[in-house]
């Protein structure tokens, strides 16, 4: 039955993942191929993250969940499982527009909302592993939903490659050099549809990374993004926590508990797998 | 060619909430009872322990417990001039797969329908006319009456240990419940949960105007219970991750707290999972069914034979199964003929937004935890000046306070940026939200078929679904939204906005996974797929559950009633079918 947004699309452009997966490398045979070049450049991209992810993701668990001890200022820089350094850049600068740090940290940057979505555009959310991805392709109206061939990690390719080459055409720059006041402007040209795209529909892609976005910053700190429960520090949710029995008849007050997460406490560590 | 199995007496297709029901109530007369199961076993411990389970990306963002499309979903188009286009992955609707199947991550919120609902077309004729009745609306009588059901919707109560206060006891109305339920023969078998903040200021706004708030029928235990089958239940904790997501509590009635550990021990009983039905085979005559076909997950066929096939496959499925087993004449809208897919229907909610100044802490909750009023559903209300059909309930549920899925904010406050933001941190421990939940009639228009195109992993078609919402449901549900914005008036917010039902009906938004019809019940075999007992006109040893047999959908969470009618028809099969198979309605 209802959550309580009834309307606001926020249900995002996802479907089942099986998170236990993640760190499988992108290839080919995992997912429907998006259309041959799509498929050769993923599979590039597999043989990178072969060595780079694997290793990788292992290590950014032990280094944060043996020494647990880190203070926050000191964590090791994140390693990056999908994008490549131009994807990064624009991911890390659209979403810091997005939910901005600001002075109190608060913000995708200091959650570590990019490391987020680059962990699920690693795993199988990013191949659309639990999508019904058969054709024939057509556009359809916008009640009939997601109806690219793209899966999330190729509109990330695809979307990425155009709003640089759009922001090259229009100011000379990549999107991630740009200053923050023209960043916004092309973010909000993004979501209305003012901008168009060479390759893919601006609104859709502004619509998963918005919901990304929301994600990274509100999930489970395991996950990657919502790095010592920033997301949740802000507004004021504790966590998933079992029992209220005894909380939820004292009317209008705070709840004072600190923070959890299912990995506990510690809002750095990152699910294993 | 498919391997042939040993034959059972009766096997039945899905094993959630009917399912469950049908088997525990089977399995009692000694016959050799058969689950087959798309989905993987489950349980408590460990699939929903609160170590794993409260993790809202898994399982909300991402569909964790839900049919994944990739294997099986349907396409869909507003009107027939469109061309469907499959639903990629889930979003309006969330059906179940896995043992117990949606009854894992309900809400639990446990509604019975108004005796009226039954009979809406004679009911709505002798009250306003027949020409009240807009031409395109295809509603009718279930051919059963509320009286009929009551005795199993009890069944279901006291299986499931509801919390609750009863409205009215057996024709005398009781204080705090809702006095416009049908009569019941006894009161609930828990009282209501305890109260959030935010359910307490909409019970004393709704008060304030006149209306006669009442906490809702929960099936989140109140207190420990143990059930009509011997089997404990702990008391809800407020934990706040109910809906979408499994009870790590042993609190949330589902085939698992209520009916399994019982039923998994009976010697008669047998369950395969993952293993999908594709067909019902039935002999040359078509007129008798032989078993059902299914391939398990190494993508083997096998036939199991079987002298009894229940659907219980949830909603749209089960009109999918019977067209795929050219079971009963497909529903063609042009012509105005055929059952199988007709009479589609759903629900149709809205919700007004609620900011105040004090700490609601929204994250304490429960899936059924609500106050609502009954004022302004069925025909609770004088309709002639309204000029529509149906109605719904206004409540306001405190679920949980999930942070990805679960925020509001005030409808001033910007989409992104440093003043979403802001508004997030002042907004998010201070809000609240009033929904309403509205019938949707059954029209000419709305239908399931075969899609012509797409198809599933097996090769065959998938569903094809038109719907859209008409103009009655629209006006009703704009009705709703008004009286639920003069509540939140009420409770005195810094601010609130409502949040109407408009325009066309969209498969995008999570709105409820109450789909119903497509292979309706009655009393005439033209205008019907089953007779009042869920029996197929058609194959008269082929029964169908669940919502897919509502002729149109009422103002209330259709579990309640889905359950009844699986008492109902187990009671019906067990007392007369078993005793002399054949029709159990001569037409
Ligand atoms: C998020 C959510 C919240 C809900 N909240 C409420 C609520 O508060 N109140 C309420 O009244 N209702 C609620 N519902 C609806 C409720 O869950 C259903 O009405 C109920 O589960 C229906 O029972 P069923 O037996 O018809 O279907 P299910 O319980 O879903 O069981 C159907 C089973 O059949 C299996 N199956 C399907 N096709 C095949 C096949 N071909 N072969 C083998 N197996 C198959 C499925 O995998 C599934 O396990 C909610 C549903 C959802 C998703
Ligand atoms: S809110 Fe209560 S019934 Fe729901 S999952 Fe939590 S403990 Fe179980």
């Amino acid at each position: 039955m209802p959550r309580r947004r009834l309307y606001k699309a926020q249900k995002p452009l996802a479907a089942v993942a099986d998170l236990s997966e993640q760190s499988r490398p992108t290839g080919c045979d995992a997912q429907k191929p998006s259309g041959v070049k799509e498929c050769a450049s993923l599979s590039r991209r597999s043989l990178l993250n072969a060595a780079l992810f694997l290793p990788a993701a292992p290590l950014l668990g032990c280094s944060s969940s043996r020494e647990s001890n880190h203070s926050e200022g000191q964590e090791p820089p994140p390693v990056f499982a999908f994008f490549t350094p131009e994807e990064r850049a624009f991911v890390e600068a659209a979403t810091e527009r997005l939910i901005p740090d600001e002075e109190d940290g608060l913000g995708a940057r200091g959650a570590g909302v990019a490391v987020f979505i680059d962990r699920q555009l690693a795993g199988s959310y990013g191949r659309a592993e639990h999508w019904y991805m058969q054709g024939p392709w057509a556009t359809g109206v916008p009640e009939q939903g997601y109806q690219l061939k793209l899966t999330p990690a190729a509109l990330y390719q695809t979307a990425t490659r155009n709003v640089n080459a759009w922001c090259q055409k229009n100011h000379g720059k990549d999107f991630a050099a740009l200053p923050g006041a023209v960043q916004d402007d092309v973010l909000h040209g993004l979501e209305s549809g003012d901008i168009e795209l060479t390759d893919v529909p601006a609104k859709v892609f502004f619509t998963m990374l918005w919901n990304n976005t929301v994600e990274g910053f509100l999930a489970d700190p395991m996950y990657g993004g919502n790095r010592n429960f920033a997301g949740w520090k802000l507004i004021g949710f504790p966590g998933p926590r079992y029992n209220y029995s005894s909380e939820i008849e004292q009317y209008g007050k705070p709840y004072t508990l600190p923070t959890v997460g299912i990995l506990g406490r510690n809002g750095t560590l990152l699910r294993k797998g | 060619m498919a391997n042939p199995l040993k034959p059972v007496d009766v096997v039945l297709v899905g094993f959630g909430w009917t399912g469950s029901i049908l088997a525990e109530q089977l399995t009692q007369t000694g016959l050799q009872v058969l689950a087959l199961e798309r989905g993987k076993f489950r349980d408590t411990v460990p699939d929903f322990a609160t170590t794993q389970i409260q993790d809202e990306l898994r399982y909300a963002a991402r569909d964790g417990l839900f049919q994944d499309t990739a294997r099986d979903t349907l396409t869909f188009r507003n009107s027939v001039d469109q061309t469907a286009l499959p639903m990629r992955h889930l979003g309006s609707f969330l059906p179940g797969v896995g043992v117990g199947g949606a009854g894992v991550h309900w809400n639990g919120q446990l509604w019975r329908f108004l005796p009226e609902d039954f009979v809406i077309r004679s009911h709505t004729e002798q009250r306003y006319g027949k020409g009240f009745i807009p031409a395109d609306m295809t509603i009718q009588d279930w051919g059963i009456t509320y009286a009929e059901l009551e005795p199993h919707y009890d069944t279901f109560d006291y299986l499931c240990g509801i919390s609750g206060a009863a409205g009215n006891i057996q024709g005398q109305i009781q204080p705090g419940g809702n006095p416009f339920e049908g009569p019941r023969r006894r009161g609930y078998p828990l009282p209501p949960l305890k109260r959030s903040y935010p359910t307490v200021l909409f019970d004393k706004a709704a008060k304030e105007i006149g209306f006669k708030p009442f906490p809702c029928p929960a099936a989140n235990a109140s207190a420990a219970y143990k059930n009509t089958l011997d089997v404990q239940m702990g008391p809800c904790t407020y934990c706040g991750y109910c809906e979408w997501f499994g009870c790590g509590n042993y609190s949330k009635a589902s085939p698992q707290t209520t009916i399994l550990p019982v039923l998994l021990e009976r010697k008669n009983f047998s369950l395969r999972t993952q293993c999908d039905v594709t067909r019902i085979n039935l002999d040359s005559t078509s007129k008798r069914a032989t078993g059902v076909t299914y391939v398990d997950q190494q993508g083997r066929q096998f036939e199991q034979p079987a002298s009894l096939v229940i659907c219980c496959t949830f909603a749209q499925h089960n009109a999918l199964l019977l067209l795929l087993s050219r079971i009963g004449q497909p529903y063609d809208p042009k012509t105005n003929t055929g059952v199988v897919g007709r009479n589609y229907a759903y629900q149709i909610t809205s919700g007004v937004d609620v900011f105040l100044d004090e700490i609601m802490n929204p994250f304490m909750g429960a899936g059924a935890l609500g106050q609502a009023i009954d004022e302004f559903n069925g025909d609770n209300f004088d309709h002639g000046p309204e000029g529509f059909i149906g109605g719904g309930y206004i409540a306001l549920w405190t679920t949980g306070g999930r942070p990805i899925l679960q925020h509001q904010l005030p409808a001033d406050a910007p989409k992104w940026g440093a003043g979403w933001k802001k508004a997030m941190a002042e907004n998010y421990l201070k809000s609240a939200s009033i929904a309403t939940h509205g019938s949707v009639m059954s029209y000419r228009d709305s239908y399931l078929d075969l899609d012509p195109t797409y198809r599933d992993v097996y090769g065959d078609p998938l569903l094809r679904l038109t719907f859209d919402f008409h103009p009655n449901e629209i006006k009703m549900s704009g009705f709703l939204t008004d009286k639920a914005a003069l509540i939140a008036q009420a409770m005195k917010p810094r601010s609130f906005h409502a949040i109407p039902r408009i325009g066309h009906y969209s498969i995008v938004p999570y709105q409820t996974t109450h789909n119903t019809g497509g292979c309706a019940m009655g009393a005439d075999p033209r205008t019907s797929v089953v007779n009042k007992y869920l029996q197929s006109w058609d194959v008269h040893n082929v029964f169908v559950m669940g919502s897919s047999v509502f002729p149109q959908n009422a103002g209330y969470n259709p579990t309640g009633t889905v359950a009844a009618l699986a008492y109902w028809a187990a009671d019906a099969i067990k007392n007369h079918y078993l005793r002399s198979p054949g029709p159990l309605v001569h037409m």
